[in-house]
């Protein structure tokens, strides 16, 4: 008997023919920002909703000579994001990183990094729904329709009624866009905190929805604009504390529950970032003092 | 039987200006479903600011007319044209969809037999009423929020309602919104199915004078379809009958019900319990 043989993947996993009709989706999506490409969605070796989309363009893009980050609600460490960091470092041997700064791709659930982008770099959303319209209006023929006719009253009777129920726009995370002036997009569920981020941004930014078998792109430089209205305008939340780590303040924080006495603390979401900051002398009211650089997070 | 036939008359009715060209014109309409027809080679002319009643018993073609006419159904045969402001007649066959579109939330408006499928149920009544005008490119709250009240007030909704959603809303009270939601634009045509369908008597009343009084104020063009003689002769001021989706009577809606020519028109106002 011998052994069984050790399973060899094609680079990035995807076989060459899938990963051509992924970037012809790609260019397409980059050639209209904003509008939803549709594209053969293959099986990934993860369930939907755990970033089948994302990781399908970010196999089609990587190169042998990319650098990967990967984050999970701003955070390198969390499953998702090292399952995805390790599947890639299995299949395709590409370095990864941690760091914002140095990686050339960054895929991501939920959060635009705090450091900001450069032209030279990609960022890839995992999305679940990438239609804007889908909870005013089931019918895809239908909002296919409303897009191709940019009949967008429909997304603002929403935003009318987030203040009429709640006297300001309620809506905090997958907030909508207009991306170039045309397409109402759906950001992916990132934090309204960070749609300010997505315009004018040097870095491609490319959204994969894997069960919904769509792909849409933001090139680098594109007005994206926050719907609102005139009397209403688009805010983002703001905090009252900075980060408890490394004081970082405007930066988007998570809420971190001590104990069950009410004890809490807020600290960067980003935690790259963090470290970065930390790294560089900052320290916040429960920084661990004298704190190695990068280690203890709670 | 030609409407041009009538039009000097009703016009002089109407109060127009006899020359004005009319807004909405039909030659020639015909939709078979299948081997069966909905309506037959229909020919009809609809002037600026006048209210047309569609009558017929059930079956007889009159809903899909309306249809037709509304662009909601494409006809077998014949055309529409529609004169939009300040324009010539257009075919409405021809206009992108788009366009279509565009008439249908600003010139255009439509009130259903069933509220719930004129309006969103789980949309506020300010968002009801709104919702055109965001389409249209409203973008101040404050404002749209005035818009929508003045309307609902206009159809007799209590301002505190404006919040609420119509699923709390009686029947009476949705097809008011409805009808608000509609002429929020000002639409120059408006098309009515059965609006007062499934409503009590003391409502319909109500609701009559309503529509009749709104209508008046805008100059709205209405074409009514109702099977309700009552409601056609309190409305419009022309009418036509159809039978087996032909029209096979049309005139001045007192001219008609006092006086029907035709044995089928005799029967139906007979039909009627003090009609």
């Amino acid at each position: 008997m011998s052994a069984m043989p050790t399973i060899t993947y094609n680079f990035g996993y995807l076989d060459e023919q899938t990963k051509r009709m992924i970037r012809r989706a790609i260019l397409k999506a980059i050639a209209i920002p904003g509008y939803q490409v549709p594209f053969a969605s293959r099986e990934m070796p993860m369930p939907y909703g755990w970033g089948t989309g994302g990781v399908q363009v970010t196999a089609a893009i990587l190169g042998p000579d990319d650098i990967l980050k990967v984050i999970d609600q701003g955070s390198d460490d969390t499953t998702n994001a090292v399952a995805i960091r390790s599947f890639f470092a299995a299949t395709a041997g590409v370095r990864t990183t941690t760091r914002t700064k140095e990686a050339t791709i960054i895929q991501t659930r939920h959060r635009v990094p705090e450091t900001k982008l450069g032209p030279e770099q990609i960022l890839v959303y995992q999305v679940p729904i990438p239609e804007p319209l889908r909870f005013l209006e089931p019918r895809e023929t239908e909002t296919r329709t409303l897009h191709a006719l940019a009949d967008y009253g429909l997304m603002h009777v929403k935003l009318y009624e987030d203040i009429a129920r709640h006297g300001h726009i309620a809506t905090t995370y997958a907030y909508p866009v207009m991306v170039a002036g045309r397409y109402v997009t759906d950001p992916s569920p990132i934090p309204k905190f960070d749609n300010p981020k997505l315009d004018d941004c040097p870095a491609l930014q490319l959204f994969g929805a894997g069960r919904e078998q769509r792909i849409y792109a933001i090139p680098p430089h594109t007005r994206v604009v926050s719907l609102d209205f005139e009397d209403h305008p688009f805010r983002v939340q703001r905090f009252d504390r900075p980060c408890a780590l490394c004081g970082a303040e405007d930066v988007y924080l998570d809420e971190v529950i001590l104990d069950d006495r009410g004890g809490r603390m807020f600290v960067c979401s980003d935690t790259d970032h963090c470290d970065q900051r930390r790294a560089a002398g900052h320290a916040g009211t429960m920084a661990p003092q004298g704190a190695p650089k990068g280690t203890s997070k709670p | 039987m030609n409407p041009n036939d009538m039009s000097a008359d009703d016009v002089g009715a109407n109060d127009m200006s006899a020359d004005e060209p009319p807004l909405l014109s039909a030659r020639g309409l015909t939709k078979y479903y299948g081997a069966r027809a909905g309506c037959l080679d229909v020919d009809l002319d609809v002037y600026p600011g006048e209210v047309l009643a569609i009558v017929g018993e059930s079956g007889s073609g009159k809903s899909t007319l309306l249809a037709l006419l509304a662009t909601e159904l494409a006809p077998s045969a014949g055309t529409v044209g529609y004169r939009m402001a300040g324009d010539a007649l257009t075919d409405l066959a021809t206009l992108p969809e788009a366009d279509r579109r565009r008439l249908l939330r600003t010139e255009w408006g439509f009130v259903r037999q069933n509220a719930e499928q004129g309006l969103r149920m789980a949309v506020s009544a300010g968002g009801n009423v709104g919702e055109r005008l965001m389409a249209i490119g409203w973008r101040n709250y404050g404002a749209i929020r005035a818009e929508a009240g003045d309307w609902l007030g206009r159809v007799e909704i209590a301002d505190d309602r404006i919040d609420d959603d119509p699923r709390g809303f009686s029947g009476g009270m949705r097809q008011r919104l409805q009808i608000a939601r509609n002429l929020v634009t000002r639409p120059r045509l408006v098309f009515m199915d059965e609006p007062t369908g499934g409503l009590d008597v003391s409502v319909q009343a109500r609701l009559l004078d309503l529509i009749r009084s709104l209508v008046a104020d805008l100059g709205a063009a209405v074409i009514i379809v109702t099977h309700d003689l009552a409601v056609a002769r309190l409305l419009s001021h022309r009418i036509m009958v159809m039978r087996h989706g032909r029209v096979i009577e049309t005139g001045l809606t007192d001219q008609v019900l006092d006086d029907p020519r035709e044995p089928y028109t005799q029967l139906l106002v007979a039909s009627v319990l003090a009609a």
